[in-house]
């Protein structure tokens, strides 16, 4: 349906303004969500949806109109709306044009039963993750999502995809210690289906996690030698793409990105790749452009950065097919990170090698403090361990860091990158990184929970 | 079929499949924003989107189901899978489940505007961001963004216990800023905020904010925080500004009072609380200066209504008076868990998306000082305003926030700019040490408009009434 709506909308656009350059997008949703806390689902949500955007460029001038109707009304008055609002704007100058047409790179992912999974098929996975926290309390959720795309443009181009996700999450929660402070450990997965999700292999790990945190130490601020959980290395790989491998950014200088010279440690190798087997979103951008693999970071060689039409043109380069929905204020992003995996082996082969050090499940409430330099605080959340002479030593309490995350993966800092990569689910958003754990030199501790 | 009549249909199909209780939203939203870069609108977005949200309680568990048709039988249908998404639920069962009494209530309200900002042309809202990003860049900024928001909701409320209410919510704001790109590092000034300024309001608000009589200044700010001194290392008394002190107060206080927190229904994501509720009443959350109100009725502030997303009416009451801990942000089911006698502080961030716990107008009441009173009674401190970054764990204790600009503060004189100016702090230490509070004169309604929670996500609108105040012994300067 959502190939026809799309073809339906550019004839009311060539009906009402045969000279007008024109693009639709139009998403089929079906989201559902079954949420967990204190053991028990609490919050069970489902909402099905078709989200049509249409942007256009009407002589000289550019905008953007979207609706959820998709009866005849609505699609003409969201035609009608775009080009009255495009008539009465500034020149956009900087109108890059419709992306030509060319095949998507990809069809993909798509699960019959995640896209018509029932709520009971949520609400077990859930059982099972409690069940096998051994009577701790738990908290988290279960997620299924499907989506069927299209794209169309007056330029010619037509493509289309259907993928879908699935995502559990969770925390198994110690009960609190003389400090007051409950000990929680987490374990996640995101897959492209819903039958990939193992509820009490989660829960089991998530219970071992937090059994392993009970009385925490605290240590004081400095900078320690750290291993990374996947869930952390995700947060860091997920501010580099959004900030550092931002085309925009690079092109005004925001960025510390210098394609092409060696700012990454030679053990680093990421690149963001919608056509890998374990990628989670559709092959073609909000713009339909193709999303081939963007090589980002190549054995330290920095790369990228990713671009949409605009920033592309800006930049006097082509679209790396990196466009989000509305997201021309921010910039291109990538969507599909992967870390590609080293000889390290193990988090635990990873600890082995560290004297004296911490060993890091998550990475929370993480915010930039300056673009450029890439400085982010946050804290540590959901298990974090001392580790000496390459044996966990003790649980300690979270800390709070200030650390650049470019220099976190710097030259001569990565000491080990994992073997086994893990799909982490984006919390935020329906997404995934895929990530091994790594073994950094050094992050900078800037304080503990208690200031 | 009426709005009414389709919400209506929902929560009888919810009734006939097995619910003992059953509401619905109508909602419809409008939407227009427009930004600016550099002399030139770069983005308008136009959208709407309607639709219908119902929620069931069977026995103790709660489903809901969303669908954009109004018509009846896609009402029923969702009432019906809101039901069996419940009666599922029930797979991993809770505690008993119930809500919390209330008078069921019928009415309409509306926010008044004065001039209707979907109806003021676009050429003219063009024209105004395009000429302060320009004098922003002939100012010294290297990337001068301006932009402005626009929502007009309509929601329809019926509940299984006869609620039928319908709202008319009109919220507007505009921001601008400016950013310097160094060698090394970027330095940005905004106005009015960080993202702007918001309201229930009509365009007369961004007519208020004067973005064009500031436009020149941020970029001149913007341009000389490059070279200005670094925000020193230690411990010292720090004033802040009205705008950093709303995002202190949504961040520190707001958040740390939602009674899901609380209860652990948001642990595994945004988090828990380390308020305890045995202490309601007795904790001492900051000194005698901190009054803090959860007031939804303020007029023009972001986060006011006329009735929540369950119904109640809107109701001020007291978050924190005189220091200690007195009340929380609550649901009717939330408010019933934990024995306490009301609610009136949950909405949801459209048609789609589950009624949760969210700020209303969360904020300080103002004391008897003056910013330039703080300044002038301290020694040696730092001033600091508009919130650059922030950071806090997930109990809402240990925080470290950022501002975009600071001041020496030395024998009472405002001294050099400071770059890069943080500091950090633990959430009831920090607030008892504020022994200054600006006036009434500096009262201001900062909005909010972003602010993220949920699974999945919500972006919710909310309101921080705050002044200028001072604190005591505060660790600045922390840097990566």
């Amino acid at each position: 349906m959502s190939a026809a709506l799309a073809a339906a909308v550019l004839e009311l656009v060539r009906a009402a303004a045969p000279d007008a350059e024109a693009e639709v997008r139009v998403a089929e949703t079906t989201l559902a969500l079954t949420r967990f806390a204190n053991s028990f689902v609490h919050q069970n949500v489902t909402d099905t949806g078709t989200r049509v955007r249409l942007r256009m460029h009407l002589d000289g001038r550019t905008a953007t109109g979207s609706t959820n109707g998709t009866d005849t009304d609505s699609l003409g008055r969201l035609v009608a709306s775009t080009i009255a609002a495009a008539r009465l704007l500034p020149p956009d100058q900087g109108w890059p044009g419709l992306t030509p047409p060319g095949p998507t790179a990809t069809a993909g992912n798509w699960d019959d039963a995640t896209a018509d999974a029932p709520p009971e098929v949520r609400a077990r996975i859930v059982r099972d993750f409690v069940a096998a926290a051994g009577g701790l309390e738990t908290a988290g959720f279960c997620r299924t999502h499907a989506e069927r795309l299209a794209y169309a443009n007056t330029a010619g181009q037509e493509v289309a995809a259907a993928y879908t996700s699935a995502a559990a999450d969770g925390i198994a929660r110690l009960a609190a210690g003389p400090g007051g402070v409950r000990a929680d450990g987490v374990a996640r997965q995101a897959a492209t289906a819903v039958g990939e999700l193992d509820g009490a292999a989660l829960g089991t790990i998530a219970a071992a996690k937090a059994r392993a945190g009970a009385d925490p130490v605290d240590l004081p601020p400095g900078r320690y030698e750290v291993v990374l959980e996947p869930s952390a290395v995700a947060d860091v790989l997920t501010l580099l793409g959004m900030y550092g491998f931002n085309g925009r950014a690079v092109t005004e200088g925001r960025s510390f990105l210098v394609p092409g010279t060696a700012q990454f440690d030679p053990a680093v190798t990421v690149d963001d790749d919608a056509t890998d087997p374990a990628a989670i979103g559709p092959g073609f951008d909000a713009e339909g452009t193709p999303k081939g693999p963007t090589p980002l970071v190549t054995a330290g060689l920095s790369g990228g950065p990713v671009h949409d039409r605009r920033t592309a043109a800006e930049a006097g380069t082509e679209s790396t097919g990196h466009a989000i929905p509305g997201g021309e204020r921010f910039g291109a992003m990538p969507e599909n990170l992967f870390l590609r995996p080293g000889p390290g082996g193990t988090v635990d082969d990873l600890v082995a090698g560290v004297e004296r050090g911490l060993l890091v499940s998550d990475l929370w409430y993480t915010r930039v403090l300056d673009p450029k330099t890439l400085v982010v605080t946050g804290l540590t959340r959901n298990g974090v361990w001392l580790i000496e002479d390459g044996q966990i030593r003790r649980a300690v309490s979270n800390l709070r860091f200030t650390q650049s995350y470019a220099d976190a993966l710097g030259p001569g800092n990565v000491a080990g990158v994992g073997s086994v990569p893990a799909g982490v689910p984006v919390s935020w958003d329906l997404g995934a990184v895929s990530t091994p754990p790594l073994r950094l030199a050094s992050w900078n501790m800037t304080g503990g929970a208690a200031g | 079929m009426t709005e009414f009549d389709a919400a209506g249909a929902a929560v009888q199909a919810a009734l006939d499949a097995g619910a003992r209780y059953a509401d619905a939203r109508v909602m419809s939203r409008r939407y227009e924003g427009m930004s600016a870069r550099n002399g030139e609108v770069e983005d308008l977005t136009q959208s709407e989107e309607s639709g219908l949200g119902v929620r069931a309680l069977v026995g103790s568990s709660w489903g809901f189901a969303a669908v954009p048709d109004l018509t009846d039988a896609a009402a029923r249908d969702a009432g019906a899978r809101a039901a069996a998404i419940a009666k599922a639920s029930a797979l991993v069962p809770g505690p008993a489940a119930d809500l919390l009494p209330v008078d069921v209530r019928t009415g309409s309200w509306g926010n008044p505007v004065q001039i209707d900002a979907l109806s003021v042309p676009l050429s003219d809202k063009g024209d105004l961001l395009v000429a302060v990003t320009s004098t922003m860049r002939e100012h010294g900024a290297d990337i001068a963004l301006a932009s402005y928001e626009i929502w007009d909701t309509r929601k329809w409320f019926v509940s299984s216990e006869g609620h039928r209410i319908d709202q008319h919510l009109r919220e507007c704001g505009a921001g601008m800023n400016s950013t310097a790109i160094g060698e090394h590092e970027t330095q940005r000034r905004s106005y009015p905020g960080i993202r702007g300024q918001f309201g229930t309001s009509g365009w007369e608000l961004v007519e208020q904010i004067d973005l064009p009589g500031n436009a020149a200044r941020i970029a001149e700010e913007s341009r000389a925080l490059l070279t200005a001194p670094q925000c020193p290392a230690g411990e010292t008394t720090l004033i802040l500004g009205g705008e950093q002190m709303a995002l202190q107060i949504h961040e520190s206080v707001g958040h740390a009072v939602e009674l899901d927190r609380i209860l652990g229904w948001e642990a595994a994501f945004a988090g828990t609380s380390w308020l305890d509720l045995s202490r309601l009443g007795s904790l001492r959350f900051g000194s005698e200066l901190m009054t803090i109100t959860a007031d939804p009725t303020l007029p023009g502030a972001l986060g006011s209504f006329g009735y929540d997303d369950e119904g109640t009416p809107a109701a001020p009451h007291d978050i924190v008076r005189d220091g200690v801990w007195t009340g929380v942000l609550a649901g009717r089911d939330s408010a019933t868990v934990a024995g306490l006698p009301y609610a009136g502080a949950v909405r949801a961030d459209g048609y789609a998306r589950l009624p949760m716990v969210r700020m209303t107008n969360v904020g300080l009441l103002p004391g008897t000082d003056s910013l330039e009173d703080m300044i002038a009674a301290t020694d040696e401190g730092v001033y600091m305003d508009t919130n650059r970054s922030w950071s806090i764990d997930d109990r809402r204790l240990n925080f470290q926030f950022g501002c975009e600009i600071g001041w020496e503060v030395t024998r009472g004189r405002r001294g050099r700019m400071l770059r890069n100016p943080t500091y950090t702090g633990i959430s009831p230490r920090f607030w008892g040490a504020m022994d200054m509070l600006g006036n009434p004169a500096e009262w201001v309604f900062w909005g909010t408009p972003n602010c993220g929670k949920g699974q999945p996500g919500q972006i919710g609108h909310t309101g921080h009434p705050s002044v200028p105040a001072r604190f005591t012994g505060v660790r600045v300067g922390v840097t990566g």
